[in-house]
């Protein structure tokens, strides 16, 4: 339960880090270490080199403005879902940060270290790929911004190449007349979900519904978002609900493991489909409802 | 560069601050914080369990916030201010208001996930000092107790963050560890 022996480097400038990447292609970044640390204490990875970023006092920051949310590779998932005016512009991010691990680990996890790290069964990677985020990195090369359909290109895999490091991530603003919802189920509260997904939904101006797309985690090897739209052509009831909820399933690949059976993973997503396209709707007419009267 | 006379590994000199004293040690980059607390400095107060983050024994404060100690690297904790359990007493040496609450309130049995919750309730009546059952068992979510059931945990919990109001009225909050 240690970690291999590695070298070990503490940049403070963001160039020093790319300097020190590029000279080792083979290092890896450590950023709130809250998925790497474990990894190597179990030897489920050995590092040759860490670069540690977290004195890099410029990739800290987040700025939310009437476009959307940017946050710094540095910004902790505490510190994004405390955020008021994040929370404000784009609401999926406060709503799926409230499931992502417990209080502690969030206190030193990184938003952007959690989406790198790709993994399915974490919140942040779908939610980036359901709000059409991007990602950017840089190397000594210069910058780049990933698309997040173009950046989980397999478990655990990203289209970051070596030697680049991600900087930032933006997530667009919540449009007028949508809402959000966010649930999942996980067998304790801050352990990975056995199933979840997050949902956008659209209204028409006369409150017809526009759009619905759902984002599911820990039911793919990599973030999956489904369009549902055309499950709900008069508006949402139960027989649609359940509609949507096999017409997702089609899309999904649910497994199962010690924690669940596959038909149960199954099941949680027909309930978790019907249950958050429910409470989406209702936090997309709310808002309807503030935008009509304010 | 220093080699560790143990293991033969390259070690590096690092100063941490843990409880408002600054220690100097040799540590090889590997050495988890928590390892450095109990080894390198004594400090056996912070205990560990599982060593991946989801027990919740080996919780220090972090500048005032609960972090994993087993999750974080002794040469990357320099720059913070550390208090483990042993700098949550109050400056006379008496036990501070979560230690006062959990005997108060029998919240131990055999004590070894004691410290990852003294810390973690540290912190939480610090950001609420009047939590609520549901708010308690919230703070306390993230720890896992073998022993207690947790009912007394809980009850610690609101009786900590009266001990702690009381002080606040009394006007000795101020003193209390950090
Ligand atoms: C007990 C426990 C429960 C958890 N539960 C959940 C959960 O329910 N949901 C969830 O989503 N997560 C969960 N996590 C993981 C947590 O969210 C992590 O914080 C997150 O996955 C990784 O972020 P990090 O900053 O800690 O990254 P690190 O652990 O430092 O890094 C993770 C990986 O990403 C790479 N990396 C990180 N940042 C960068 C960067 N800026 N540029 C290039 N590469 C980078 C690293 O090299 C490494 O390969 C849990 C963790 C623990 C210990
Ligand atoms: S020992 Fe650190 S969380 Fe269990
Ligand atoms: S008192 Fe024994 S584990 Fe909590």
């Amino acid at each position: 339960m240690k970690p291999a022996a590695f070298t070990f480097q503490r940049p403070t400038e963001l160039s020093e880090a790319l300097a020190a990447y590029a000279a080792n292609p083979g290092a890896k970044i450590l950023a709130g270490g809250q998925s790497l640390i474990p990894l190597m204490s179990m030897r489920l990875t050995t590092v040759s080199e860490l670069i540690d970023i977290n004195g890099i006092g410029e990739l800290s920051f987040i700025e939310a403005s009437e476009a959307g949310v940017r946050f710094g590779a540095l910004a902790r998932h505490a510190e994004l879902h405390a955020h008021e005016e994040a929370r404000r512009v784009q609401p999926m991010l406060h709503a799926a940060l409230s499931h992502v691990a417990h209080a502690t680990i969030r206190n030193r996890g990184t938003t952007v270290g959690s989406i790198v790290h790709a993994d399915a069964s974490g919140e942040m990677p779908v939610v980036l790929t359901l709000l059409g985020g991007t990602l950017t990195v840089a190397s000594t090369e210069g910058r780049r911004e990933i698309a997040a359909d173009d950046l989980f290109i397999g478990p655990l895999e990203t289209a970051l190449e070596s030697g680049e490091i991600a900087v930032e991530a933006f997530v667009p603003a919540l449009p007028a007349r949508h809402g959000i919802a966010f649930d999942e189920i996980a067998r304790r509260h801050g352990d990975y979900a056995l199933c979840g997904l997050g949902v956008v939904l659209g209204l028409t101006e006369d409150g017809g519904i526009e759009s619905v797309r759902a984002g599911y985690i820990s039911v793919t090897e990599t973030p999956i978002v489904v369009d549902l739209t055309e499950c709900f052509p008069d508006g949402i009831d139960a027989s649609s609900l359940v509609a949507a909820g096999e017409k997702a399933l089609e899309q999904l690949e649910p497994e199962g493991d010690i924690h669940a059976s596959a038909e149960y993973r199954a099941q949680l997503a027909r309930t978790l489909t019907a249950r958050v396209i429910t409470a989406a709707h209702a936090d997309a007419k709310a808002r309807l409802f503030q935008e009509v009267t304010a | 560069m220093t080699m560790s006379p143990t293991t033969a590994e390259p070690v590096e000199t690092i100063r941490l601050r843990v409880n408002g004293v600054t220690h100097e040690a040799q540590v090889p980059p590997r050495r988890l914080l928590s390892d450095a607390l109990r080894h390198d400095l004594g400090l056996t107060g912070t205990h560990v369990g599982c060593e991946h983050g989801v027990c919740g024994a080996c919780t220090i404060l972090v500048d005032g916030q609960p972090m994993r100690s087993c999750l974080m690297f002794a040469v990357s904790a320099q720059d913070y201010e550390l208090t483990t359990v042993e700098g949550l007493t109050r400056p006379d040496g008496s036990l501070g208001p979560v230690q006062q609450a959990f005997k108060d309130c029998h919240g131990l049995q055999c004590g070894f996930c004691t410290p990852g919750f003294i810390t973690t309730i540290t912190a939480g009546i610090a950001e609420n000092p009047d939590p609520d059952r549901a708010e308690a068992r919230d703070m306390i979510s993230g720890n896992l107790c073998r022993c207690t059931g947790y009912q007394n945990i809980v009850a610690s919990v609101l009786r900590a963050a009266e001990i702690q109001r009381e002080d606040a009225q009394n006007g000795d909050g101020e003193e209390q560890g950090r």
